[in-house]
């Protein structure tokens, strides 16, 4: 690990002012110091911002949550009243890393987790994320784990959060705070960046802005939550494909689709074509293959890759019939 | 960097430098080399040690992070004189063979059953609004954190569930 100066932070003011000068945050830091001890990262500055009072979860005047950005994985994963009305924020908590990381790692600490990709890991390769400019290895690489929709000529990186797919289907905000003081709520669509010509930049965030919560809305009546997660092994992995989905039924018809996925591309992804085409419509495996066509219109596979394509579809088709039977039953 | 650490009880107070994991300064600076250096990348769980009662892994973690916190190593859960009923367990079950990722192992089991008796879900639970039930497919769930080259998981299962019916 390169050496760094490390510092705490006594309240988020004085995290926004100690990033001044550049530096960057660490909460949990199981994502960053294991980026670090690959000196894949080597920030100049820590500033440590655990003792900050950020690890509530509050209840908002409309019927939603305010997460703060230093509640753990772990209890956000066991609140009753997110078991309870938002399972599928739950179920994909669940469903990553260990009962050990779930432990340290924080919400805001898992919106921005880096990609997986082998070649942003392996600095004697290169790769346009960890170093701009020097070309993509993952294209005819091993990119098994690797995006098909989203991508650029220069990445096709994945984000590799199971927590940030629920959030994007609950129409979660990100609300930050910026250097100069100043507070703002983002979409997660609009918090990440896809990688165009600068796959280096991945989100909005200026330096030194710090996210501060995460706020769900209120949750979604009559409907049921779901998230399917299908990877490599049992447990312990990252997804090859996810999809969180909340549906509902009325008189036989379909009256709400949410639907976000993940493992296929650089962020979260959502396609509002493909739940407008599911509303009001009787389920069919007609329509869900429909629905799986306007998702993978433009999914482009690099080989090693190529499975999530048909996977993805079959995924999709079968947690729409899983959500629209047990509506209907 | 100044540093104290409430180890198994006794508090040490350590100048490091900030790039000194929990799990280094641990192992080098105080000694104690019950927890395991495996991977060093949060992967194997050989580091497992518990910070205010919590299982995390101790590679990927600074210790100037834990200024003030209690840490609780495999030294603090049992000594060879008086084993914890997991250790008692991983011993009579046969739960393991090299015995590497052992200390990990019964740090990340005692954490663990802990956290089922608060009600925690799991990726394995099948209503996560009821109380989890100590199924192999839950104890299997919850340790996949914690890796055996040796393979030893059939007996490690069997210790856990031994341990956790005795103790209920």
């Amino acid at each position: 690990m390169r050496p760094f100066d490390y510092s705490r932070a006594s309240s988020t003011a004085d995290a926004a002012q100690q990033a001044a000068g550049g530096g960057t945050f660490i909460a949990g830091g199981t994502n960053l110091l294991d980026l670090m001890k690959l000196e894949v990262m080597a920030p100049d500055k820590l500033i440590d911002i655990n003792r900050l009072d950020l690890s509530q979860i509050e209840e908002t005047s409309d019927g939603g949550l305010r997460i703060g950005a230093l509640v753990s994985n772990s209890d956000l994963a066991n609140d009753t009243r997110v078991r309870r009305d938002w399972p599928v924020l739950s179920r994909a908590l669940l469903a990553g890393a260990s009962g050990q990381l779930r432990n340290k790692a924080t919400t805001g600490g898992n919106l921005l987790q880096r990609t997986r990709c082998l070649y942003f890991y392996d600095r004697a390769t290169p790769c346009n994320k960890r170093d701009p400019g020097s070309g993509c290895a993952a294209r005819e690489g091993f990119n098994r784990i690797l995006a098909v929709l989203g991508t650029s000529e220069h990445c096709i990186a994945t984000h590799p959060s199971d927590m940030a797919v629920a959030m994007r289907v609950l129409d979660a905000e990100v609300e930050t705070l910026k250097q100069d003081g100043e507070t703002r709520r983002l979409t997660l669509d609009a918090l990440y960046l896809l990688p165009g010509d600068h796959p280096e930049r991945e989100t909005v965030l200026e330096p030194g802005e710090l996210i501060t919560a995460v706020v769900l809305p209120a949750p979604i009546k009559d409907a049921q939550q779901t998230y399917r997660k299908v990877r490599d092994r049992a447990s312990y992995a990252f997804a090859l494909v996810s999809v969180a989905g909340i549906v509902g039924l009325k008189d036989g018809r379909i009256s709400h689709a949410d639907l976000a996925f993940g493992g296929l591309a650089p962020k979260p992804w959502r396609n509002a074509e493909v739940e407008e085409l599911l509303i009001g419509e009787t389920p069919s495996e007609t329509l869900f293959d429909k629905a799986a066509d306007i998702l993978l219109a433009e999914a482009q596979g690099y080989g090693a890759n190529d499975f999530k394509i048909p996977l993805a579809r079959r995924t999709l088709v079968s947690v729409l019939n899983e959500l629209t039977k047990e509506a209907s039953a | 960097m100044k540093t104290e650490l409430t180890i198994n009880g006794t508090q040490h107070k350590l100048e490091l430098d900030p790039r000194t994991t929990l799990l280094d300064a641990l192992r080098h600076h105080l000694g104690l080399t019950g927890s395991k250096k495996g991977c060093d990348h949060g992967q194997c769980g050989a580091c497992t040690v518990m910070v205010n009662g919590r299982r995390i892994n101790s590679c990927l973690t600074l210790a100037c992070m834990h200024d003030g916190d209690e840490i609780t190593t495999i030294e603090g859960i049992g000594q060879p004189d008086n084993l914890s009923p997991l250790q008692q367990a991983f011993i009579s079950q046969d739960g393991f063979q090299c015995g590497y990722c052992t200390p990990g192992q019964i740090c990340s089991a005692t954490a663990m059953l802990e956290e089922i008796a608060e009600g925690w879900p799991s990726h394995a639970t099948e209503d996560i609004n009821d109380r989890p039930s100590l199924t192999v497919d839950e104890i299997a769930e919850r340790m996949s954190g914690n890796l055996c080259r040796c393979a030893a998981y059939p007996n490690i299962v069997e210790a856990i569930r031994k341990t956790a019916e005795e103790s209920a």
